[in-house]
């Protein structure tokens, strides 16, 4: 089925593990591409151009909604805009002159239309909290989440794919009965607990990790910024036991956030792999006395990294979402902070910027997702 | 045959019977089979035991709770677990047990509450689009591809901040964020549904398209539906537990899961089991729903393993 996995990417058990499960939800076109074939079949390189086209062409009406909803949400809020900006002592004339100037007199498509252009000139209003336009925020945010999600995703790939592969290949053994377990606990498990227990055993019990935070007292304000990477800044800086540091202090919620997609890629990659181990040819292989790791991994593993690859996609959008848990439990300086701690200060501008990006980066992972299946495997061309 | 006046000995071969004499013994047949697959999976029972206990729990949580769980007592704060506290005592002194129990009813309330809102919602904009395709089905995908295009935590946050935080907001967040799965998941089966063979002949008999979808379309979109609620359930429960760590879900003093170990994460290095202990129930919780989705699916919905 063609429904949801963007949504549930990371935080929820697959519905389908069927292959077909990995086509994403911004692709509703597939199917009625693929009954056209059967009825009429046009040449398939046109299909596939008109599939690619109706992909594409969807993300700009997506994009709209995204900036609706937004908008939307920043319009019912029961904070008045303007005693947000010049207070609740300030006169009548100056609240009247305030209100004209952000014009919200004006009727609601007008307001909404004036949205989008800021938008796409890049303006998404000042934060009231830290007085900066919040682009710049998110600017200066943002790294600190990528490179958290970045090795998050890494780790998770590591473990999660050999697991999958692993228990696919002992089907039925306690092994694949244990790594189900560990896949369900996974999902099961919220990640805010996980993070508190990982702070429990790791720091104050076997005081091995660092605290949170992103560095060391020690190395605070010595490295330039200037990928905002902290590991890449102190590389670059070639200050090794900064960049020791900076490792030590990312272990842990990255770890803790791997955990968090691991479960599902290694739920996926076993039900993928267990659909390739019955077809034909991995039979046609054993017949010919191919090893058990030779069929896994030189024959299988090719035939599944596309559908992977794609799932993968999905993950690291879905790991956006583990983020702003995570990071409020190791205080890491990412976007989800910055959309917490605006959110419990009410400064609107900020959350639905930081709303509104996320959104962007969770379409653009969507699209990329969609674009690299048809890529990839030639079975879809 | 009557199936009231059955002796005990043969109920299982009324039940298990090829030909069924009513549509009430071939309905009541069908789920025995259902239930006698479903018992094959130990896990899957093991779920429903668990999601059965709690839902027990959580309702008579006013007759197994040892003390007020708003009772506060600051000299015996902080109390690892003991014959008195059985569970301990949270920050204010208050009974970590008794919380517990009227936490689960608080949790489980918000789960059901947004399946009742959202489940029906979805399945309805899912056959309808589904059925009349055209530009109906492109529009109504179209608002639940914007929905999808926000993680769904992030999108509950935004609508929690426009809306003032607790329980309510809550629910209504998590419903708004989570309708969009069931509606493409219902409209991909009514589209397998509408060519077939037996809606033409219902269609030949003059059936309106609103008794057709109802009567005809959404019975059969309900097996994989189950499965996905019960699936979703989980996280729904980690959705609304994440909030309420976030401070945006239901507000202190209500034993919420997710608000009792906000208040009391605070504690993790020294009383660690203050916030342990919520965390391992949400954990129960959603692992049970996981469990029991899981043993539905291979029951239910055959073609996805």
């Amino acid at each position: 089925m063609t429904e949801d996995n963007t949504h549930r990417a990371a935080a929820a058990p697959p519905g389908a593990s069927a292959p077909a499960a990995s086509a994403p939800a911004a692709s509703p076109v597939v199917p009625s591409g693929a009954a056209a074939t059967a009825r009429s079949r046009p040449s398939a390189a046109r299909l596939r151009l008109q599939a690619l086209s109706a992909t594409v062409a969807s993300v700009p009406i997506t994009l709209f909604g995204l900036a609706l909803v937004t908008f939307l949400i920043g319009r019912v809020v029961p904070i008045d805009p303007v005693l947000a900006i010049v207070g609740d002592r300030a006169p009548m004339e100056v609240v009247e002159r305030t209100r004209l100037e952000l014009g919200l007199d004006q009727p609601l498509y007008i307001q909404f239309w004036k949205y989008l252009g800021q938008i796409v000139s890049g303006d998404l209003g000042r934060s009231v909290m830290t007085s900066n336009p919040v682009t710049q925020d998110i600017a200066r945010f943002f790294p600190a989440t990528l490179e958290l999600a970045t090795v998050a995703i890494i780790v998770a790939v590591l473990v999660g794919v050999p697991l999958g592969v692993w228990a696919a290949t002992r089907q039925g053994s306690w092994i694949d009965q244990g790594v189900r377990l560990f896949c369900l606990a996974g999902h099961s498990l919220p990640v805010f607990v996980l993070g508190l227990l990982s702070l429990l055993l790791f720091y104050a019990t076997l005081e091995i990790a660092p605290g949170p935070g992103r560095q060391g007292v020690y190395f605070e304000g010595m490295i330039d910024e200037r990928t905002g990477i902290l590991t890449l800044d102190t590389l670059l800086a070639g200050d090794i036991p900064a960049f020791r540091d900076a490792l030590w202090h990312l272990a842990q919620p990255a770890g803790v956030l791997a955990f968090f997609s691991l479960a599902y890629i290694a739920r996926m990659t076993r039900a993928f792999m267990l659909a390739e181990l019955k077809s034909e040819y991995v039979t046609t292989a054993r017949a010919k006395g191919l090893s058990r790791g030779r069929i896994v991994w030189g024959h299988a593993f090719r035939n599944i990294a596309v559908p992977l690859v794609t799932v993968l996609a999905m993950t690291y959008a879905g790991l956006l979402e583990g983020a702003v848990l995570t990071e409020t439990i190791f205080a890491w300086p990412g976007l989800g902070q910055y959309l917490t701690v605006s959110l419990l200060n009410a400064d609107m501008n900020a959350v639905l910027g930081a709303t509104l990006v996320v959104g962007l980066i969770y379409v653009a992972l969507n699209l990329l997702a969609d674009l690299l299946y048809r890529l990839l495997d030639p079975r879809v061309r | 045959m009557s199936g009231t006046t059955q002796p005990a000995g043969t109920r299982r071969d009324w039940l298990l019977s090829d030909t069924p004499a009513s549509r009430a013994q071939a309905r009541w047949g069908r789920r025995y089979q259902l239930w006698l697959a479903f018992r094959r999976n130990p896990l899957a029972v093991a779920g429903l035991a668990v999601v059965l206990a709690m839902l027990v729990l959580a309702i008579a949580a006013p007759l197994l709770a040892t003390h007020d769980p708003g009772a506060q007592s600051l000299a015996n704060r902080l109390q690892p677990p003991s014959a008195e506290h059985w569970l301990g005592t949270d920050e204010l002194g208050r009974d970590t047990w008794s919380r517990l129990l009227y936490g689960g009813r608080v949790t489980l309330g918000m789960v059901v509450a947004v399946v009742i809102l959202v489940a029906p919602l979805g399945l309805v904009v899912g056959c309808v689009a589904g059925y009349a395709g055209g530009l109906l089905d492109k529009v109504l995908m179209r608002v639940t591809d914007v929905f999808l295009a926000f993680p769904r935590l992030i999108l509950a946050l935004a609508f929690v901040a426009a809306m003032r935080p607790g329980v309510e907001s809550a629910v209504i967040a998590i419903a708004l964020t989570a309708w969009p799965p069931y509606a493409r998941l219902a409209r991909a089966e009514t589209l397998t549904i509408r060519n077939t063979d037996y809606i033409a002949a219902v269609q030949m008999t003059g059936a309106s398209p609103w008794r057709i979808i109802w009567k005809h379309v959404a019975p059969m979109c309900l097996p994989s539906l189950t499965v996905r609620v019960t699936l979703d359930m989980s996280s729904i429960i980690l959705t609304a537990a994440g909030l309420g760590f976030l401070g945006l879900g239901a507000q202190p003093p209500i034993p919420e899961w997710g608000t009792m170990i906000a208040t009391a994460r605070r504690f993790i290095l020294e009383q660690w089991w203050v916030p342990v202990i919520p965390g391992l129930a949400i954990f129960t919780a959603s692992l049970a729903f996981n469990l029991l989705g899981d043993g539905l699916r291979d029951v239910l919905d055959p073609k996805q393993r």
